[in-house]
């Protein structure tokens, strides 16, 4: 059944469809619509779940922790500040290897007070052991929410499902919703080696000194590394069964690329496009959209990269002090490389400026005229 | 999963670690009542039995031991020193005056 949605509802949906059990949830723009269509279908009994109205995003967080501890599958959503409150239990959802999925939808950080796009807010939470994925439409998004479940509960590590602040959140598209039996096949119930349960009584998360810790540490590290092919194992799992398939990254005209576009989200979407345009003009230019942030595809970037000549990433966000973060994380894959090509570093689109087709296609030809990277940040679209 | 033992919580190897921080079996080896410089006690002359304090406490350190009064089954806290931690929330949550005062531990 095809159904015109917004993104907010593609997480909803996804949700609703992979039986998320408890929903432990605090609204916040522009992520208010996802939780407002659980707690209806929740209300209302299309969906067999509990909602839990908490008093913040950290209780929404710890609260979503306790269920999934309990063997529960769990969903939740915020965004931006939210996010940030969340911090201390991410980590936590982490350690206590809880495959919460959450949905968290890109929004700038204040100050100034501003609710528009940029991945700062998900991209500061990388060190936390959540695995990210960065979504470019609601179909991929609805989809995505059903992969993570699969992937986080095999791994037992968290997902993040993360979409792009009303560019995508807040926009209607056609979404496929695939049928509840073969979902049910393609994802069954949740059942961990460890819960908490009173037949069966564990102490959970106590104090662990220097002479255990470390190997707690090591196993998320192996875990998420295991994370790794099975993403696109479940993706081509996904494809044979609903027929769209998914992967770690997604490659668009690269088999004869020179020069490649990297980057991620809707952003991505508007740079397909661009290399359209480019390829017109007789450019040899492909693009490299990075869909899986954590784990890093490190191995398949670099296998892109060995071809080319030269590649530009463009971040739409920064880490103060350093740089656009993809494009660190793009860096650091090939350092070690034999001849790895110069890598440019773009920001653009900062707390949600447009980012068109036409500022991508002024980007390449840039960096087309440039002989070699001179800093870390090329500026686009800020007013200097 | 590896095979339960009492005590520990610690192992050799990766491998026969659990991939979470969780304890094997139930923690109730971890005698917590050395921890307590305050010590509760019930006056039974006063405790009505309505286990107010039972509700409350945080740990597994007030037992409801069941005894029969005229043909009736009925229930009294007992506190189990061996795990009371001496939080003191008993004596502020009972709401029979002088039910449950306080001394220093080991008076």
């Amino acid at each position: 059944m095809r159904k015109v949605m917004i993104g907010n509802h593609a997480l909803s949906y996804g949700a609703k469809i992979s039986r998320a059990q408890v929903i432990p949830a605090y609204p916040i723009t522009p992520q208010t619509e996802v939780v407002e269509l659980l707690s209806e279908m929740c209300a209302n009994g299309e969906m067999d779940a509990k909602f839990i109205k908490v008093e913040s995003e950290h209780s929404a967080m710890t609260a979503s922790i306790g269920a999934s501890a309990t063997g529960a599958r769990v969903f939740t959503a915020t965004s931006a500040q939210g996010l940030a409150l969340m911090h201390e239990v991410l980590h936590w959802a982490v350690g206590a290897r809880t495959p919460i999925v959450m949905g968290n939808i890109n929004r700038a950080m204040a100050p100034p007070w501003t609710i528009w796009t940029e991945q700062t807010d998900s991209l500061a939470q990388r060190d936390t052991g959540w695995m990210q994925l960065y979504a470019q439409n609601s179909q991929e998004v609805l989809d995505s929410v059903i992969q993570a479940y699969k992937v986080a509960e095999a791994v037992q590590i968290p997902a993040m499902v993360i979409l792009a602040a009303f560019v995508l959140s807040h926009t209607s598209e056609a979404v496929e919703l695939p049928e509840q039996g073969k979902v049910d096949e393609f994802l069954p119930p949740y059942e961990p080696e460890y819960r908490i349960d009173p037949a069966n009584p564990h102490a959970f998360g106590g104090l662990t000194g220097p002479d255990g810790y470390f190997e707690l540490r090591y196993q998320i590290q192996k875990a998420i590394e295991d994370a790794l092919p099975k993403w696109d194992e479940v993706g081509a799992e996904f494809g044979e069964v609903f027929g769209r398939k998914y992967g770690l990254i997604e490659t668009y005209k690269v088999e004869d690329a020179k020069n490649l576009i990297i980057s991620s989200a809707t952003l991505a979407s508007t740079a397909r496009t661009a290399v359209d345009t480019l390829r017109e003009k007789g450019e040899k230019v492909g693009l490299l959209r990075i869909r899986i942030f954590r784990p890093f595809p490190s191995a398949q970037i670099r296998s892109i990269l060995s071809s080319v000549d030269r590649a530009v990433v463009v971040d739409r966000n920064i880490s103060f002090g350093a740089s656009g973060i993809f494009y660190q994380e793009v860096k650091a894959a090939v350092y070690n490389e034999k001849n790895p090509p110069p890598i440019f570093g773009v920001i653009a689109g900062i707390g949600g400026r447009d980012v068109t087709k036409k500022d991508i296609i002024d980007i390449y030809e840039d960096i087309m005229r440039m002989d070699e990277p001179k800093s870390d940040i090329i500026w686009k679209g800020v007013r200097l | 999963m590896p095979e339960k033992t009492e005590k520990q919580i610690v192992f050799d190897k990766v491998k026969d670690t659990p991939p979470l921080a969780v304890s094997l079996y139930t923690m109730d080896y971890n005698k917590t009542g050395s921890w307590r410089n305050v010590r509760p006690v019930i006056d039974y002359e006063k405790c009505t039995g309505c286990m107010t304090c039972w509700k409350f406490c945080p740990e597994p350190a007030i037992d409801a031991e069941k005894y029969e009064e005229d043909g009736k089954e009925k229930y009294k806290p007992v506190i189990d020193y061996e795990y009371c931690k001496g939080c003191g929330i008993c004596w502020v949550e009972c709401p029979v005056e002088g039910a449950i005062y306080t001394e220093e531990e080991g008076e």
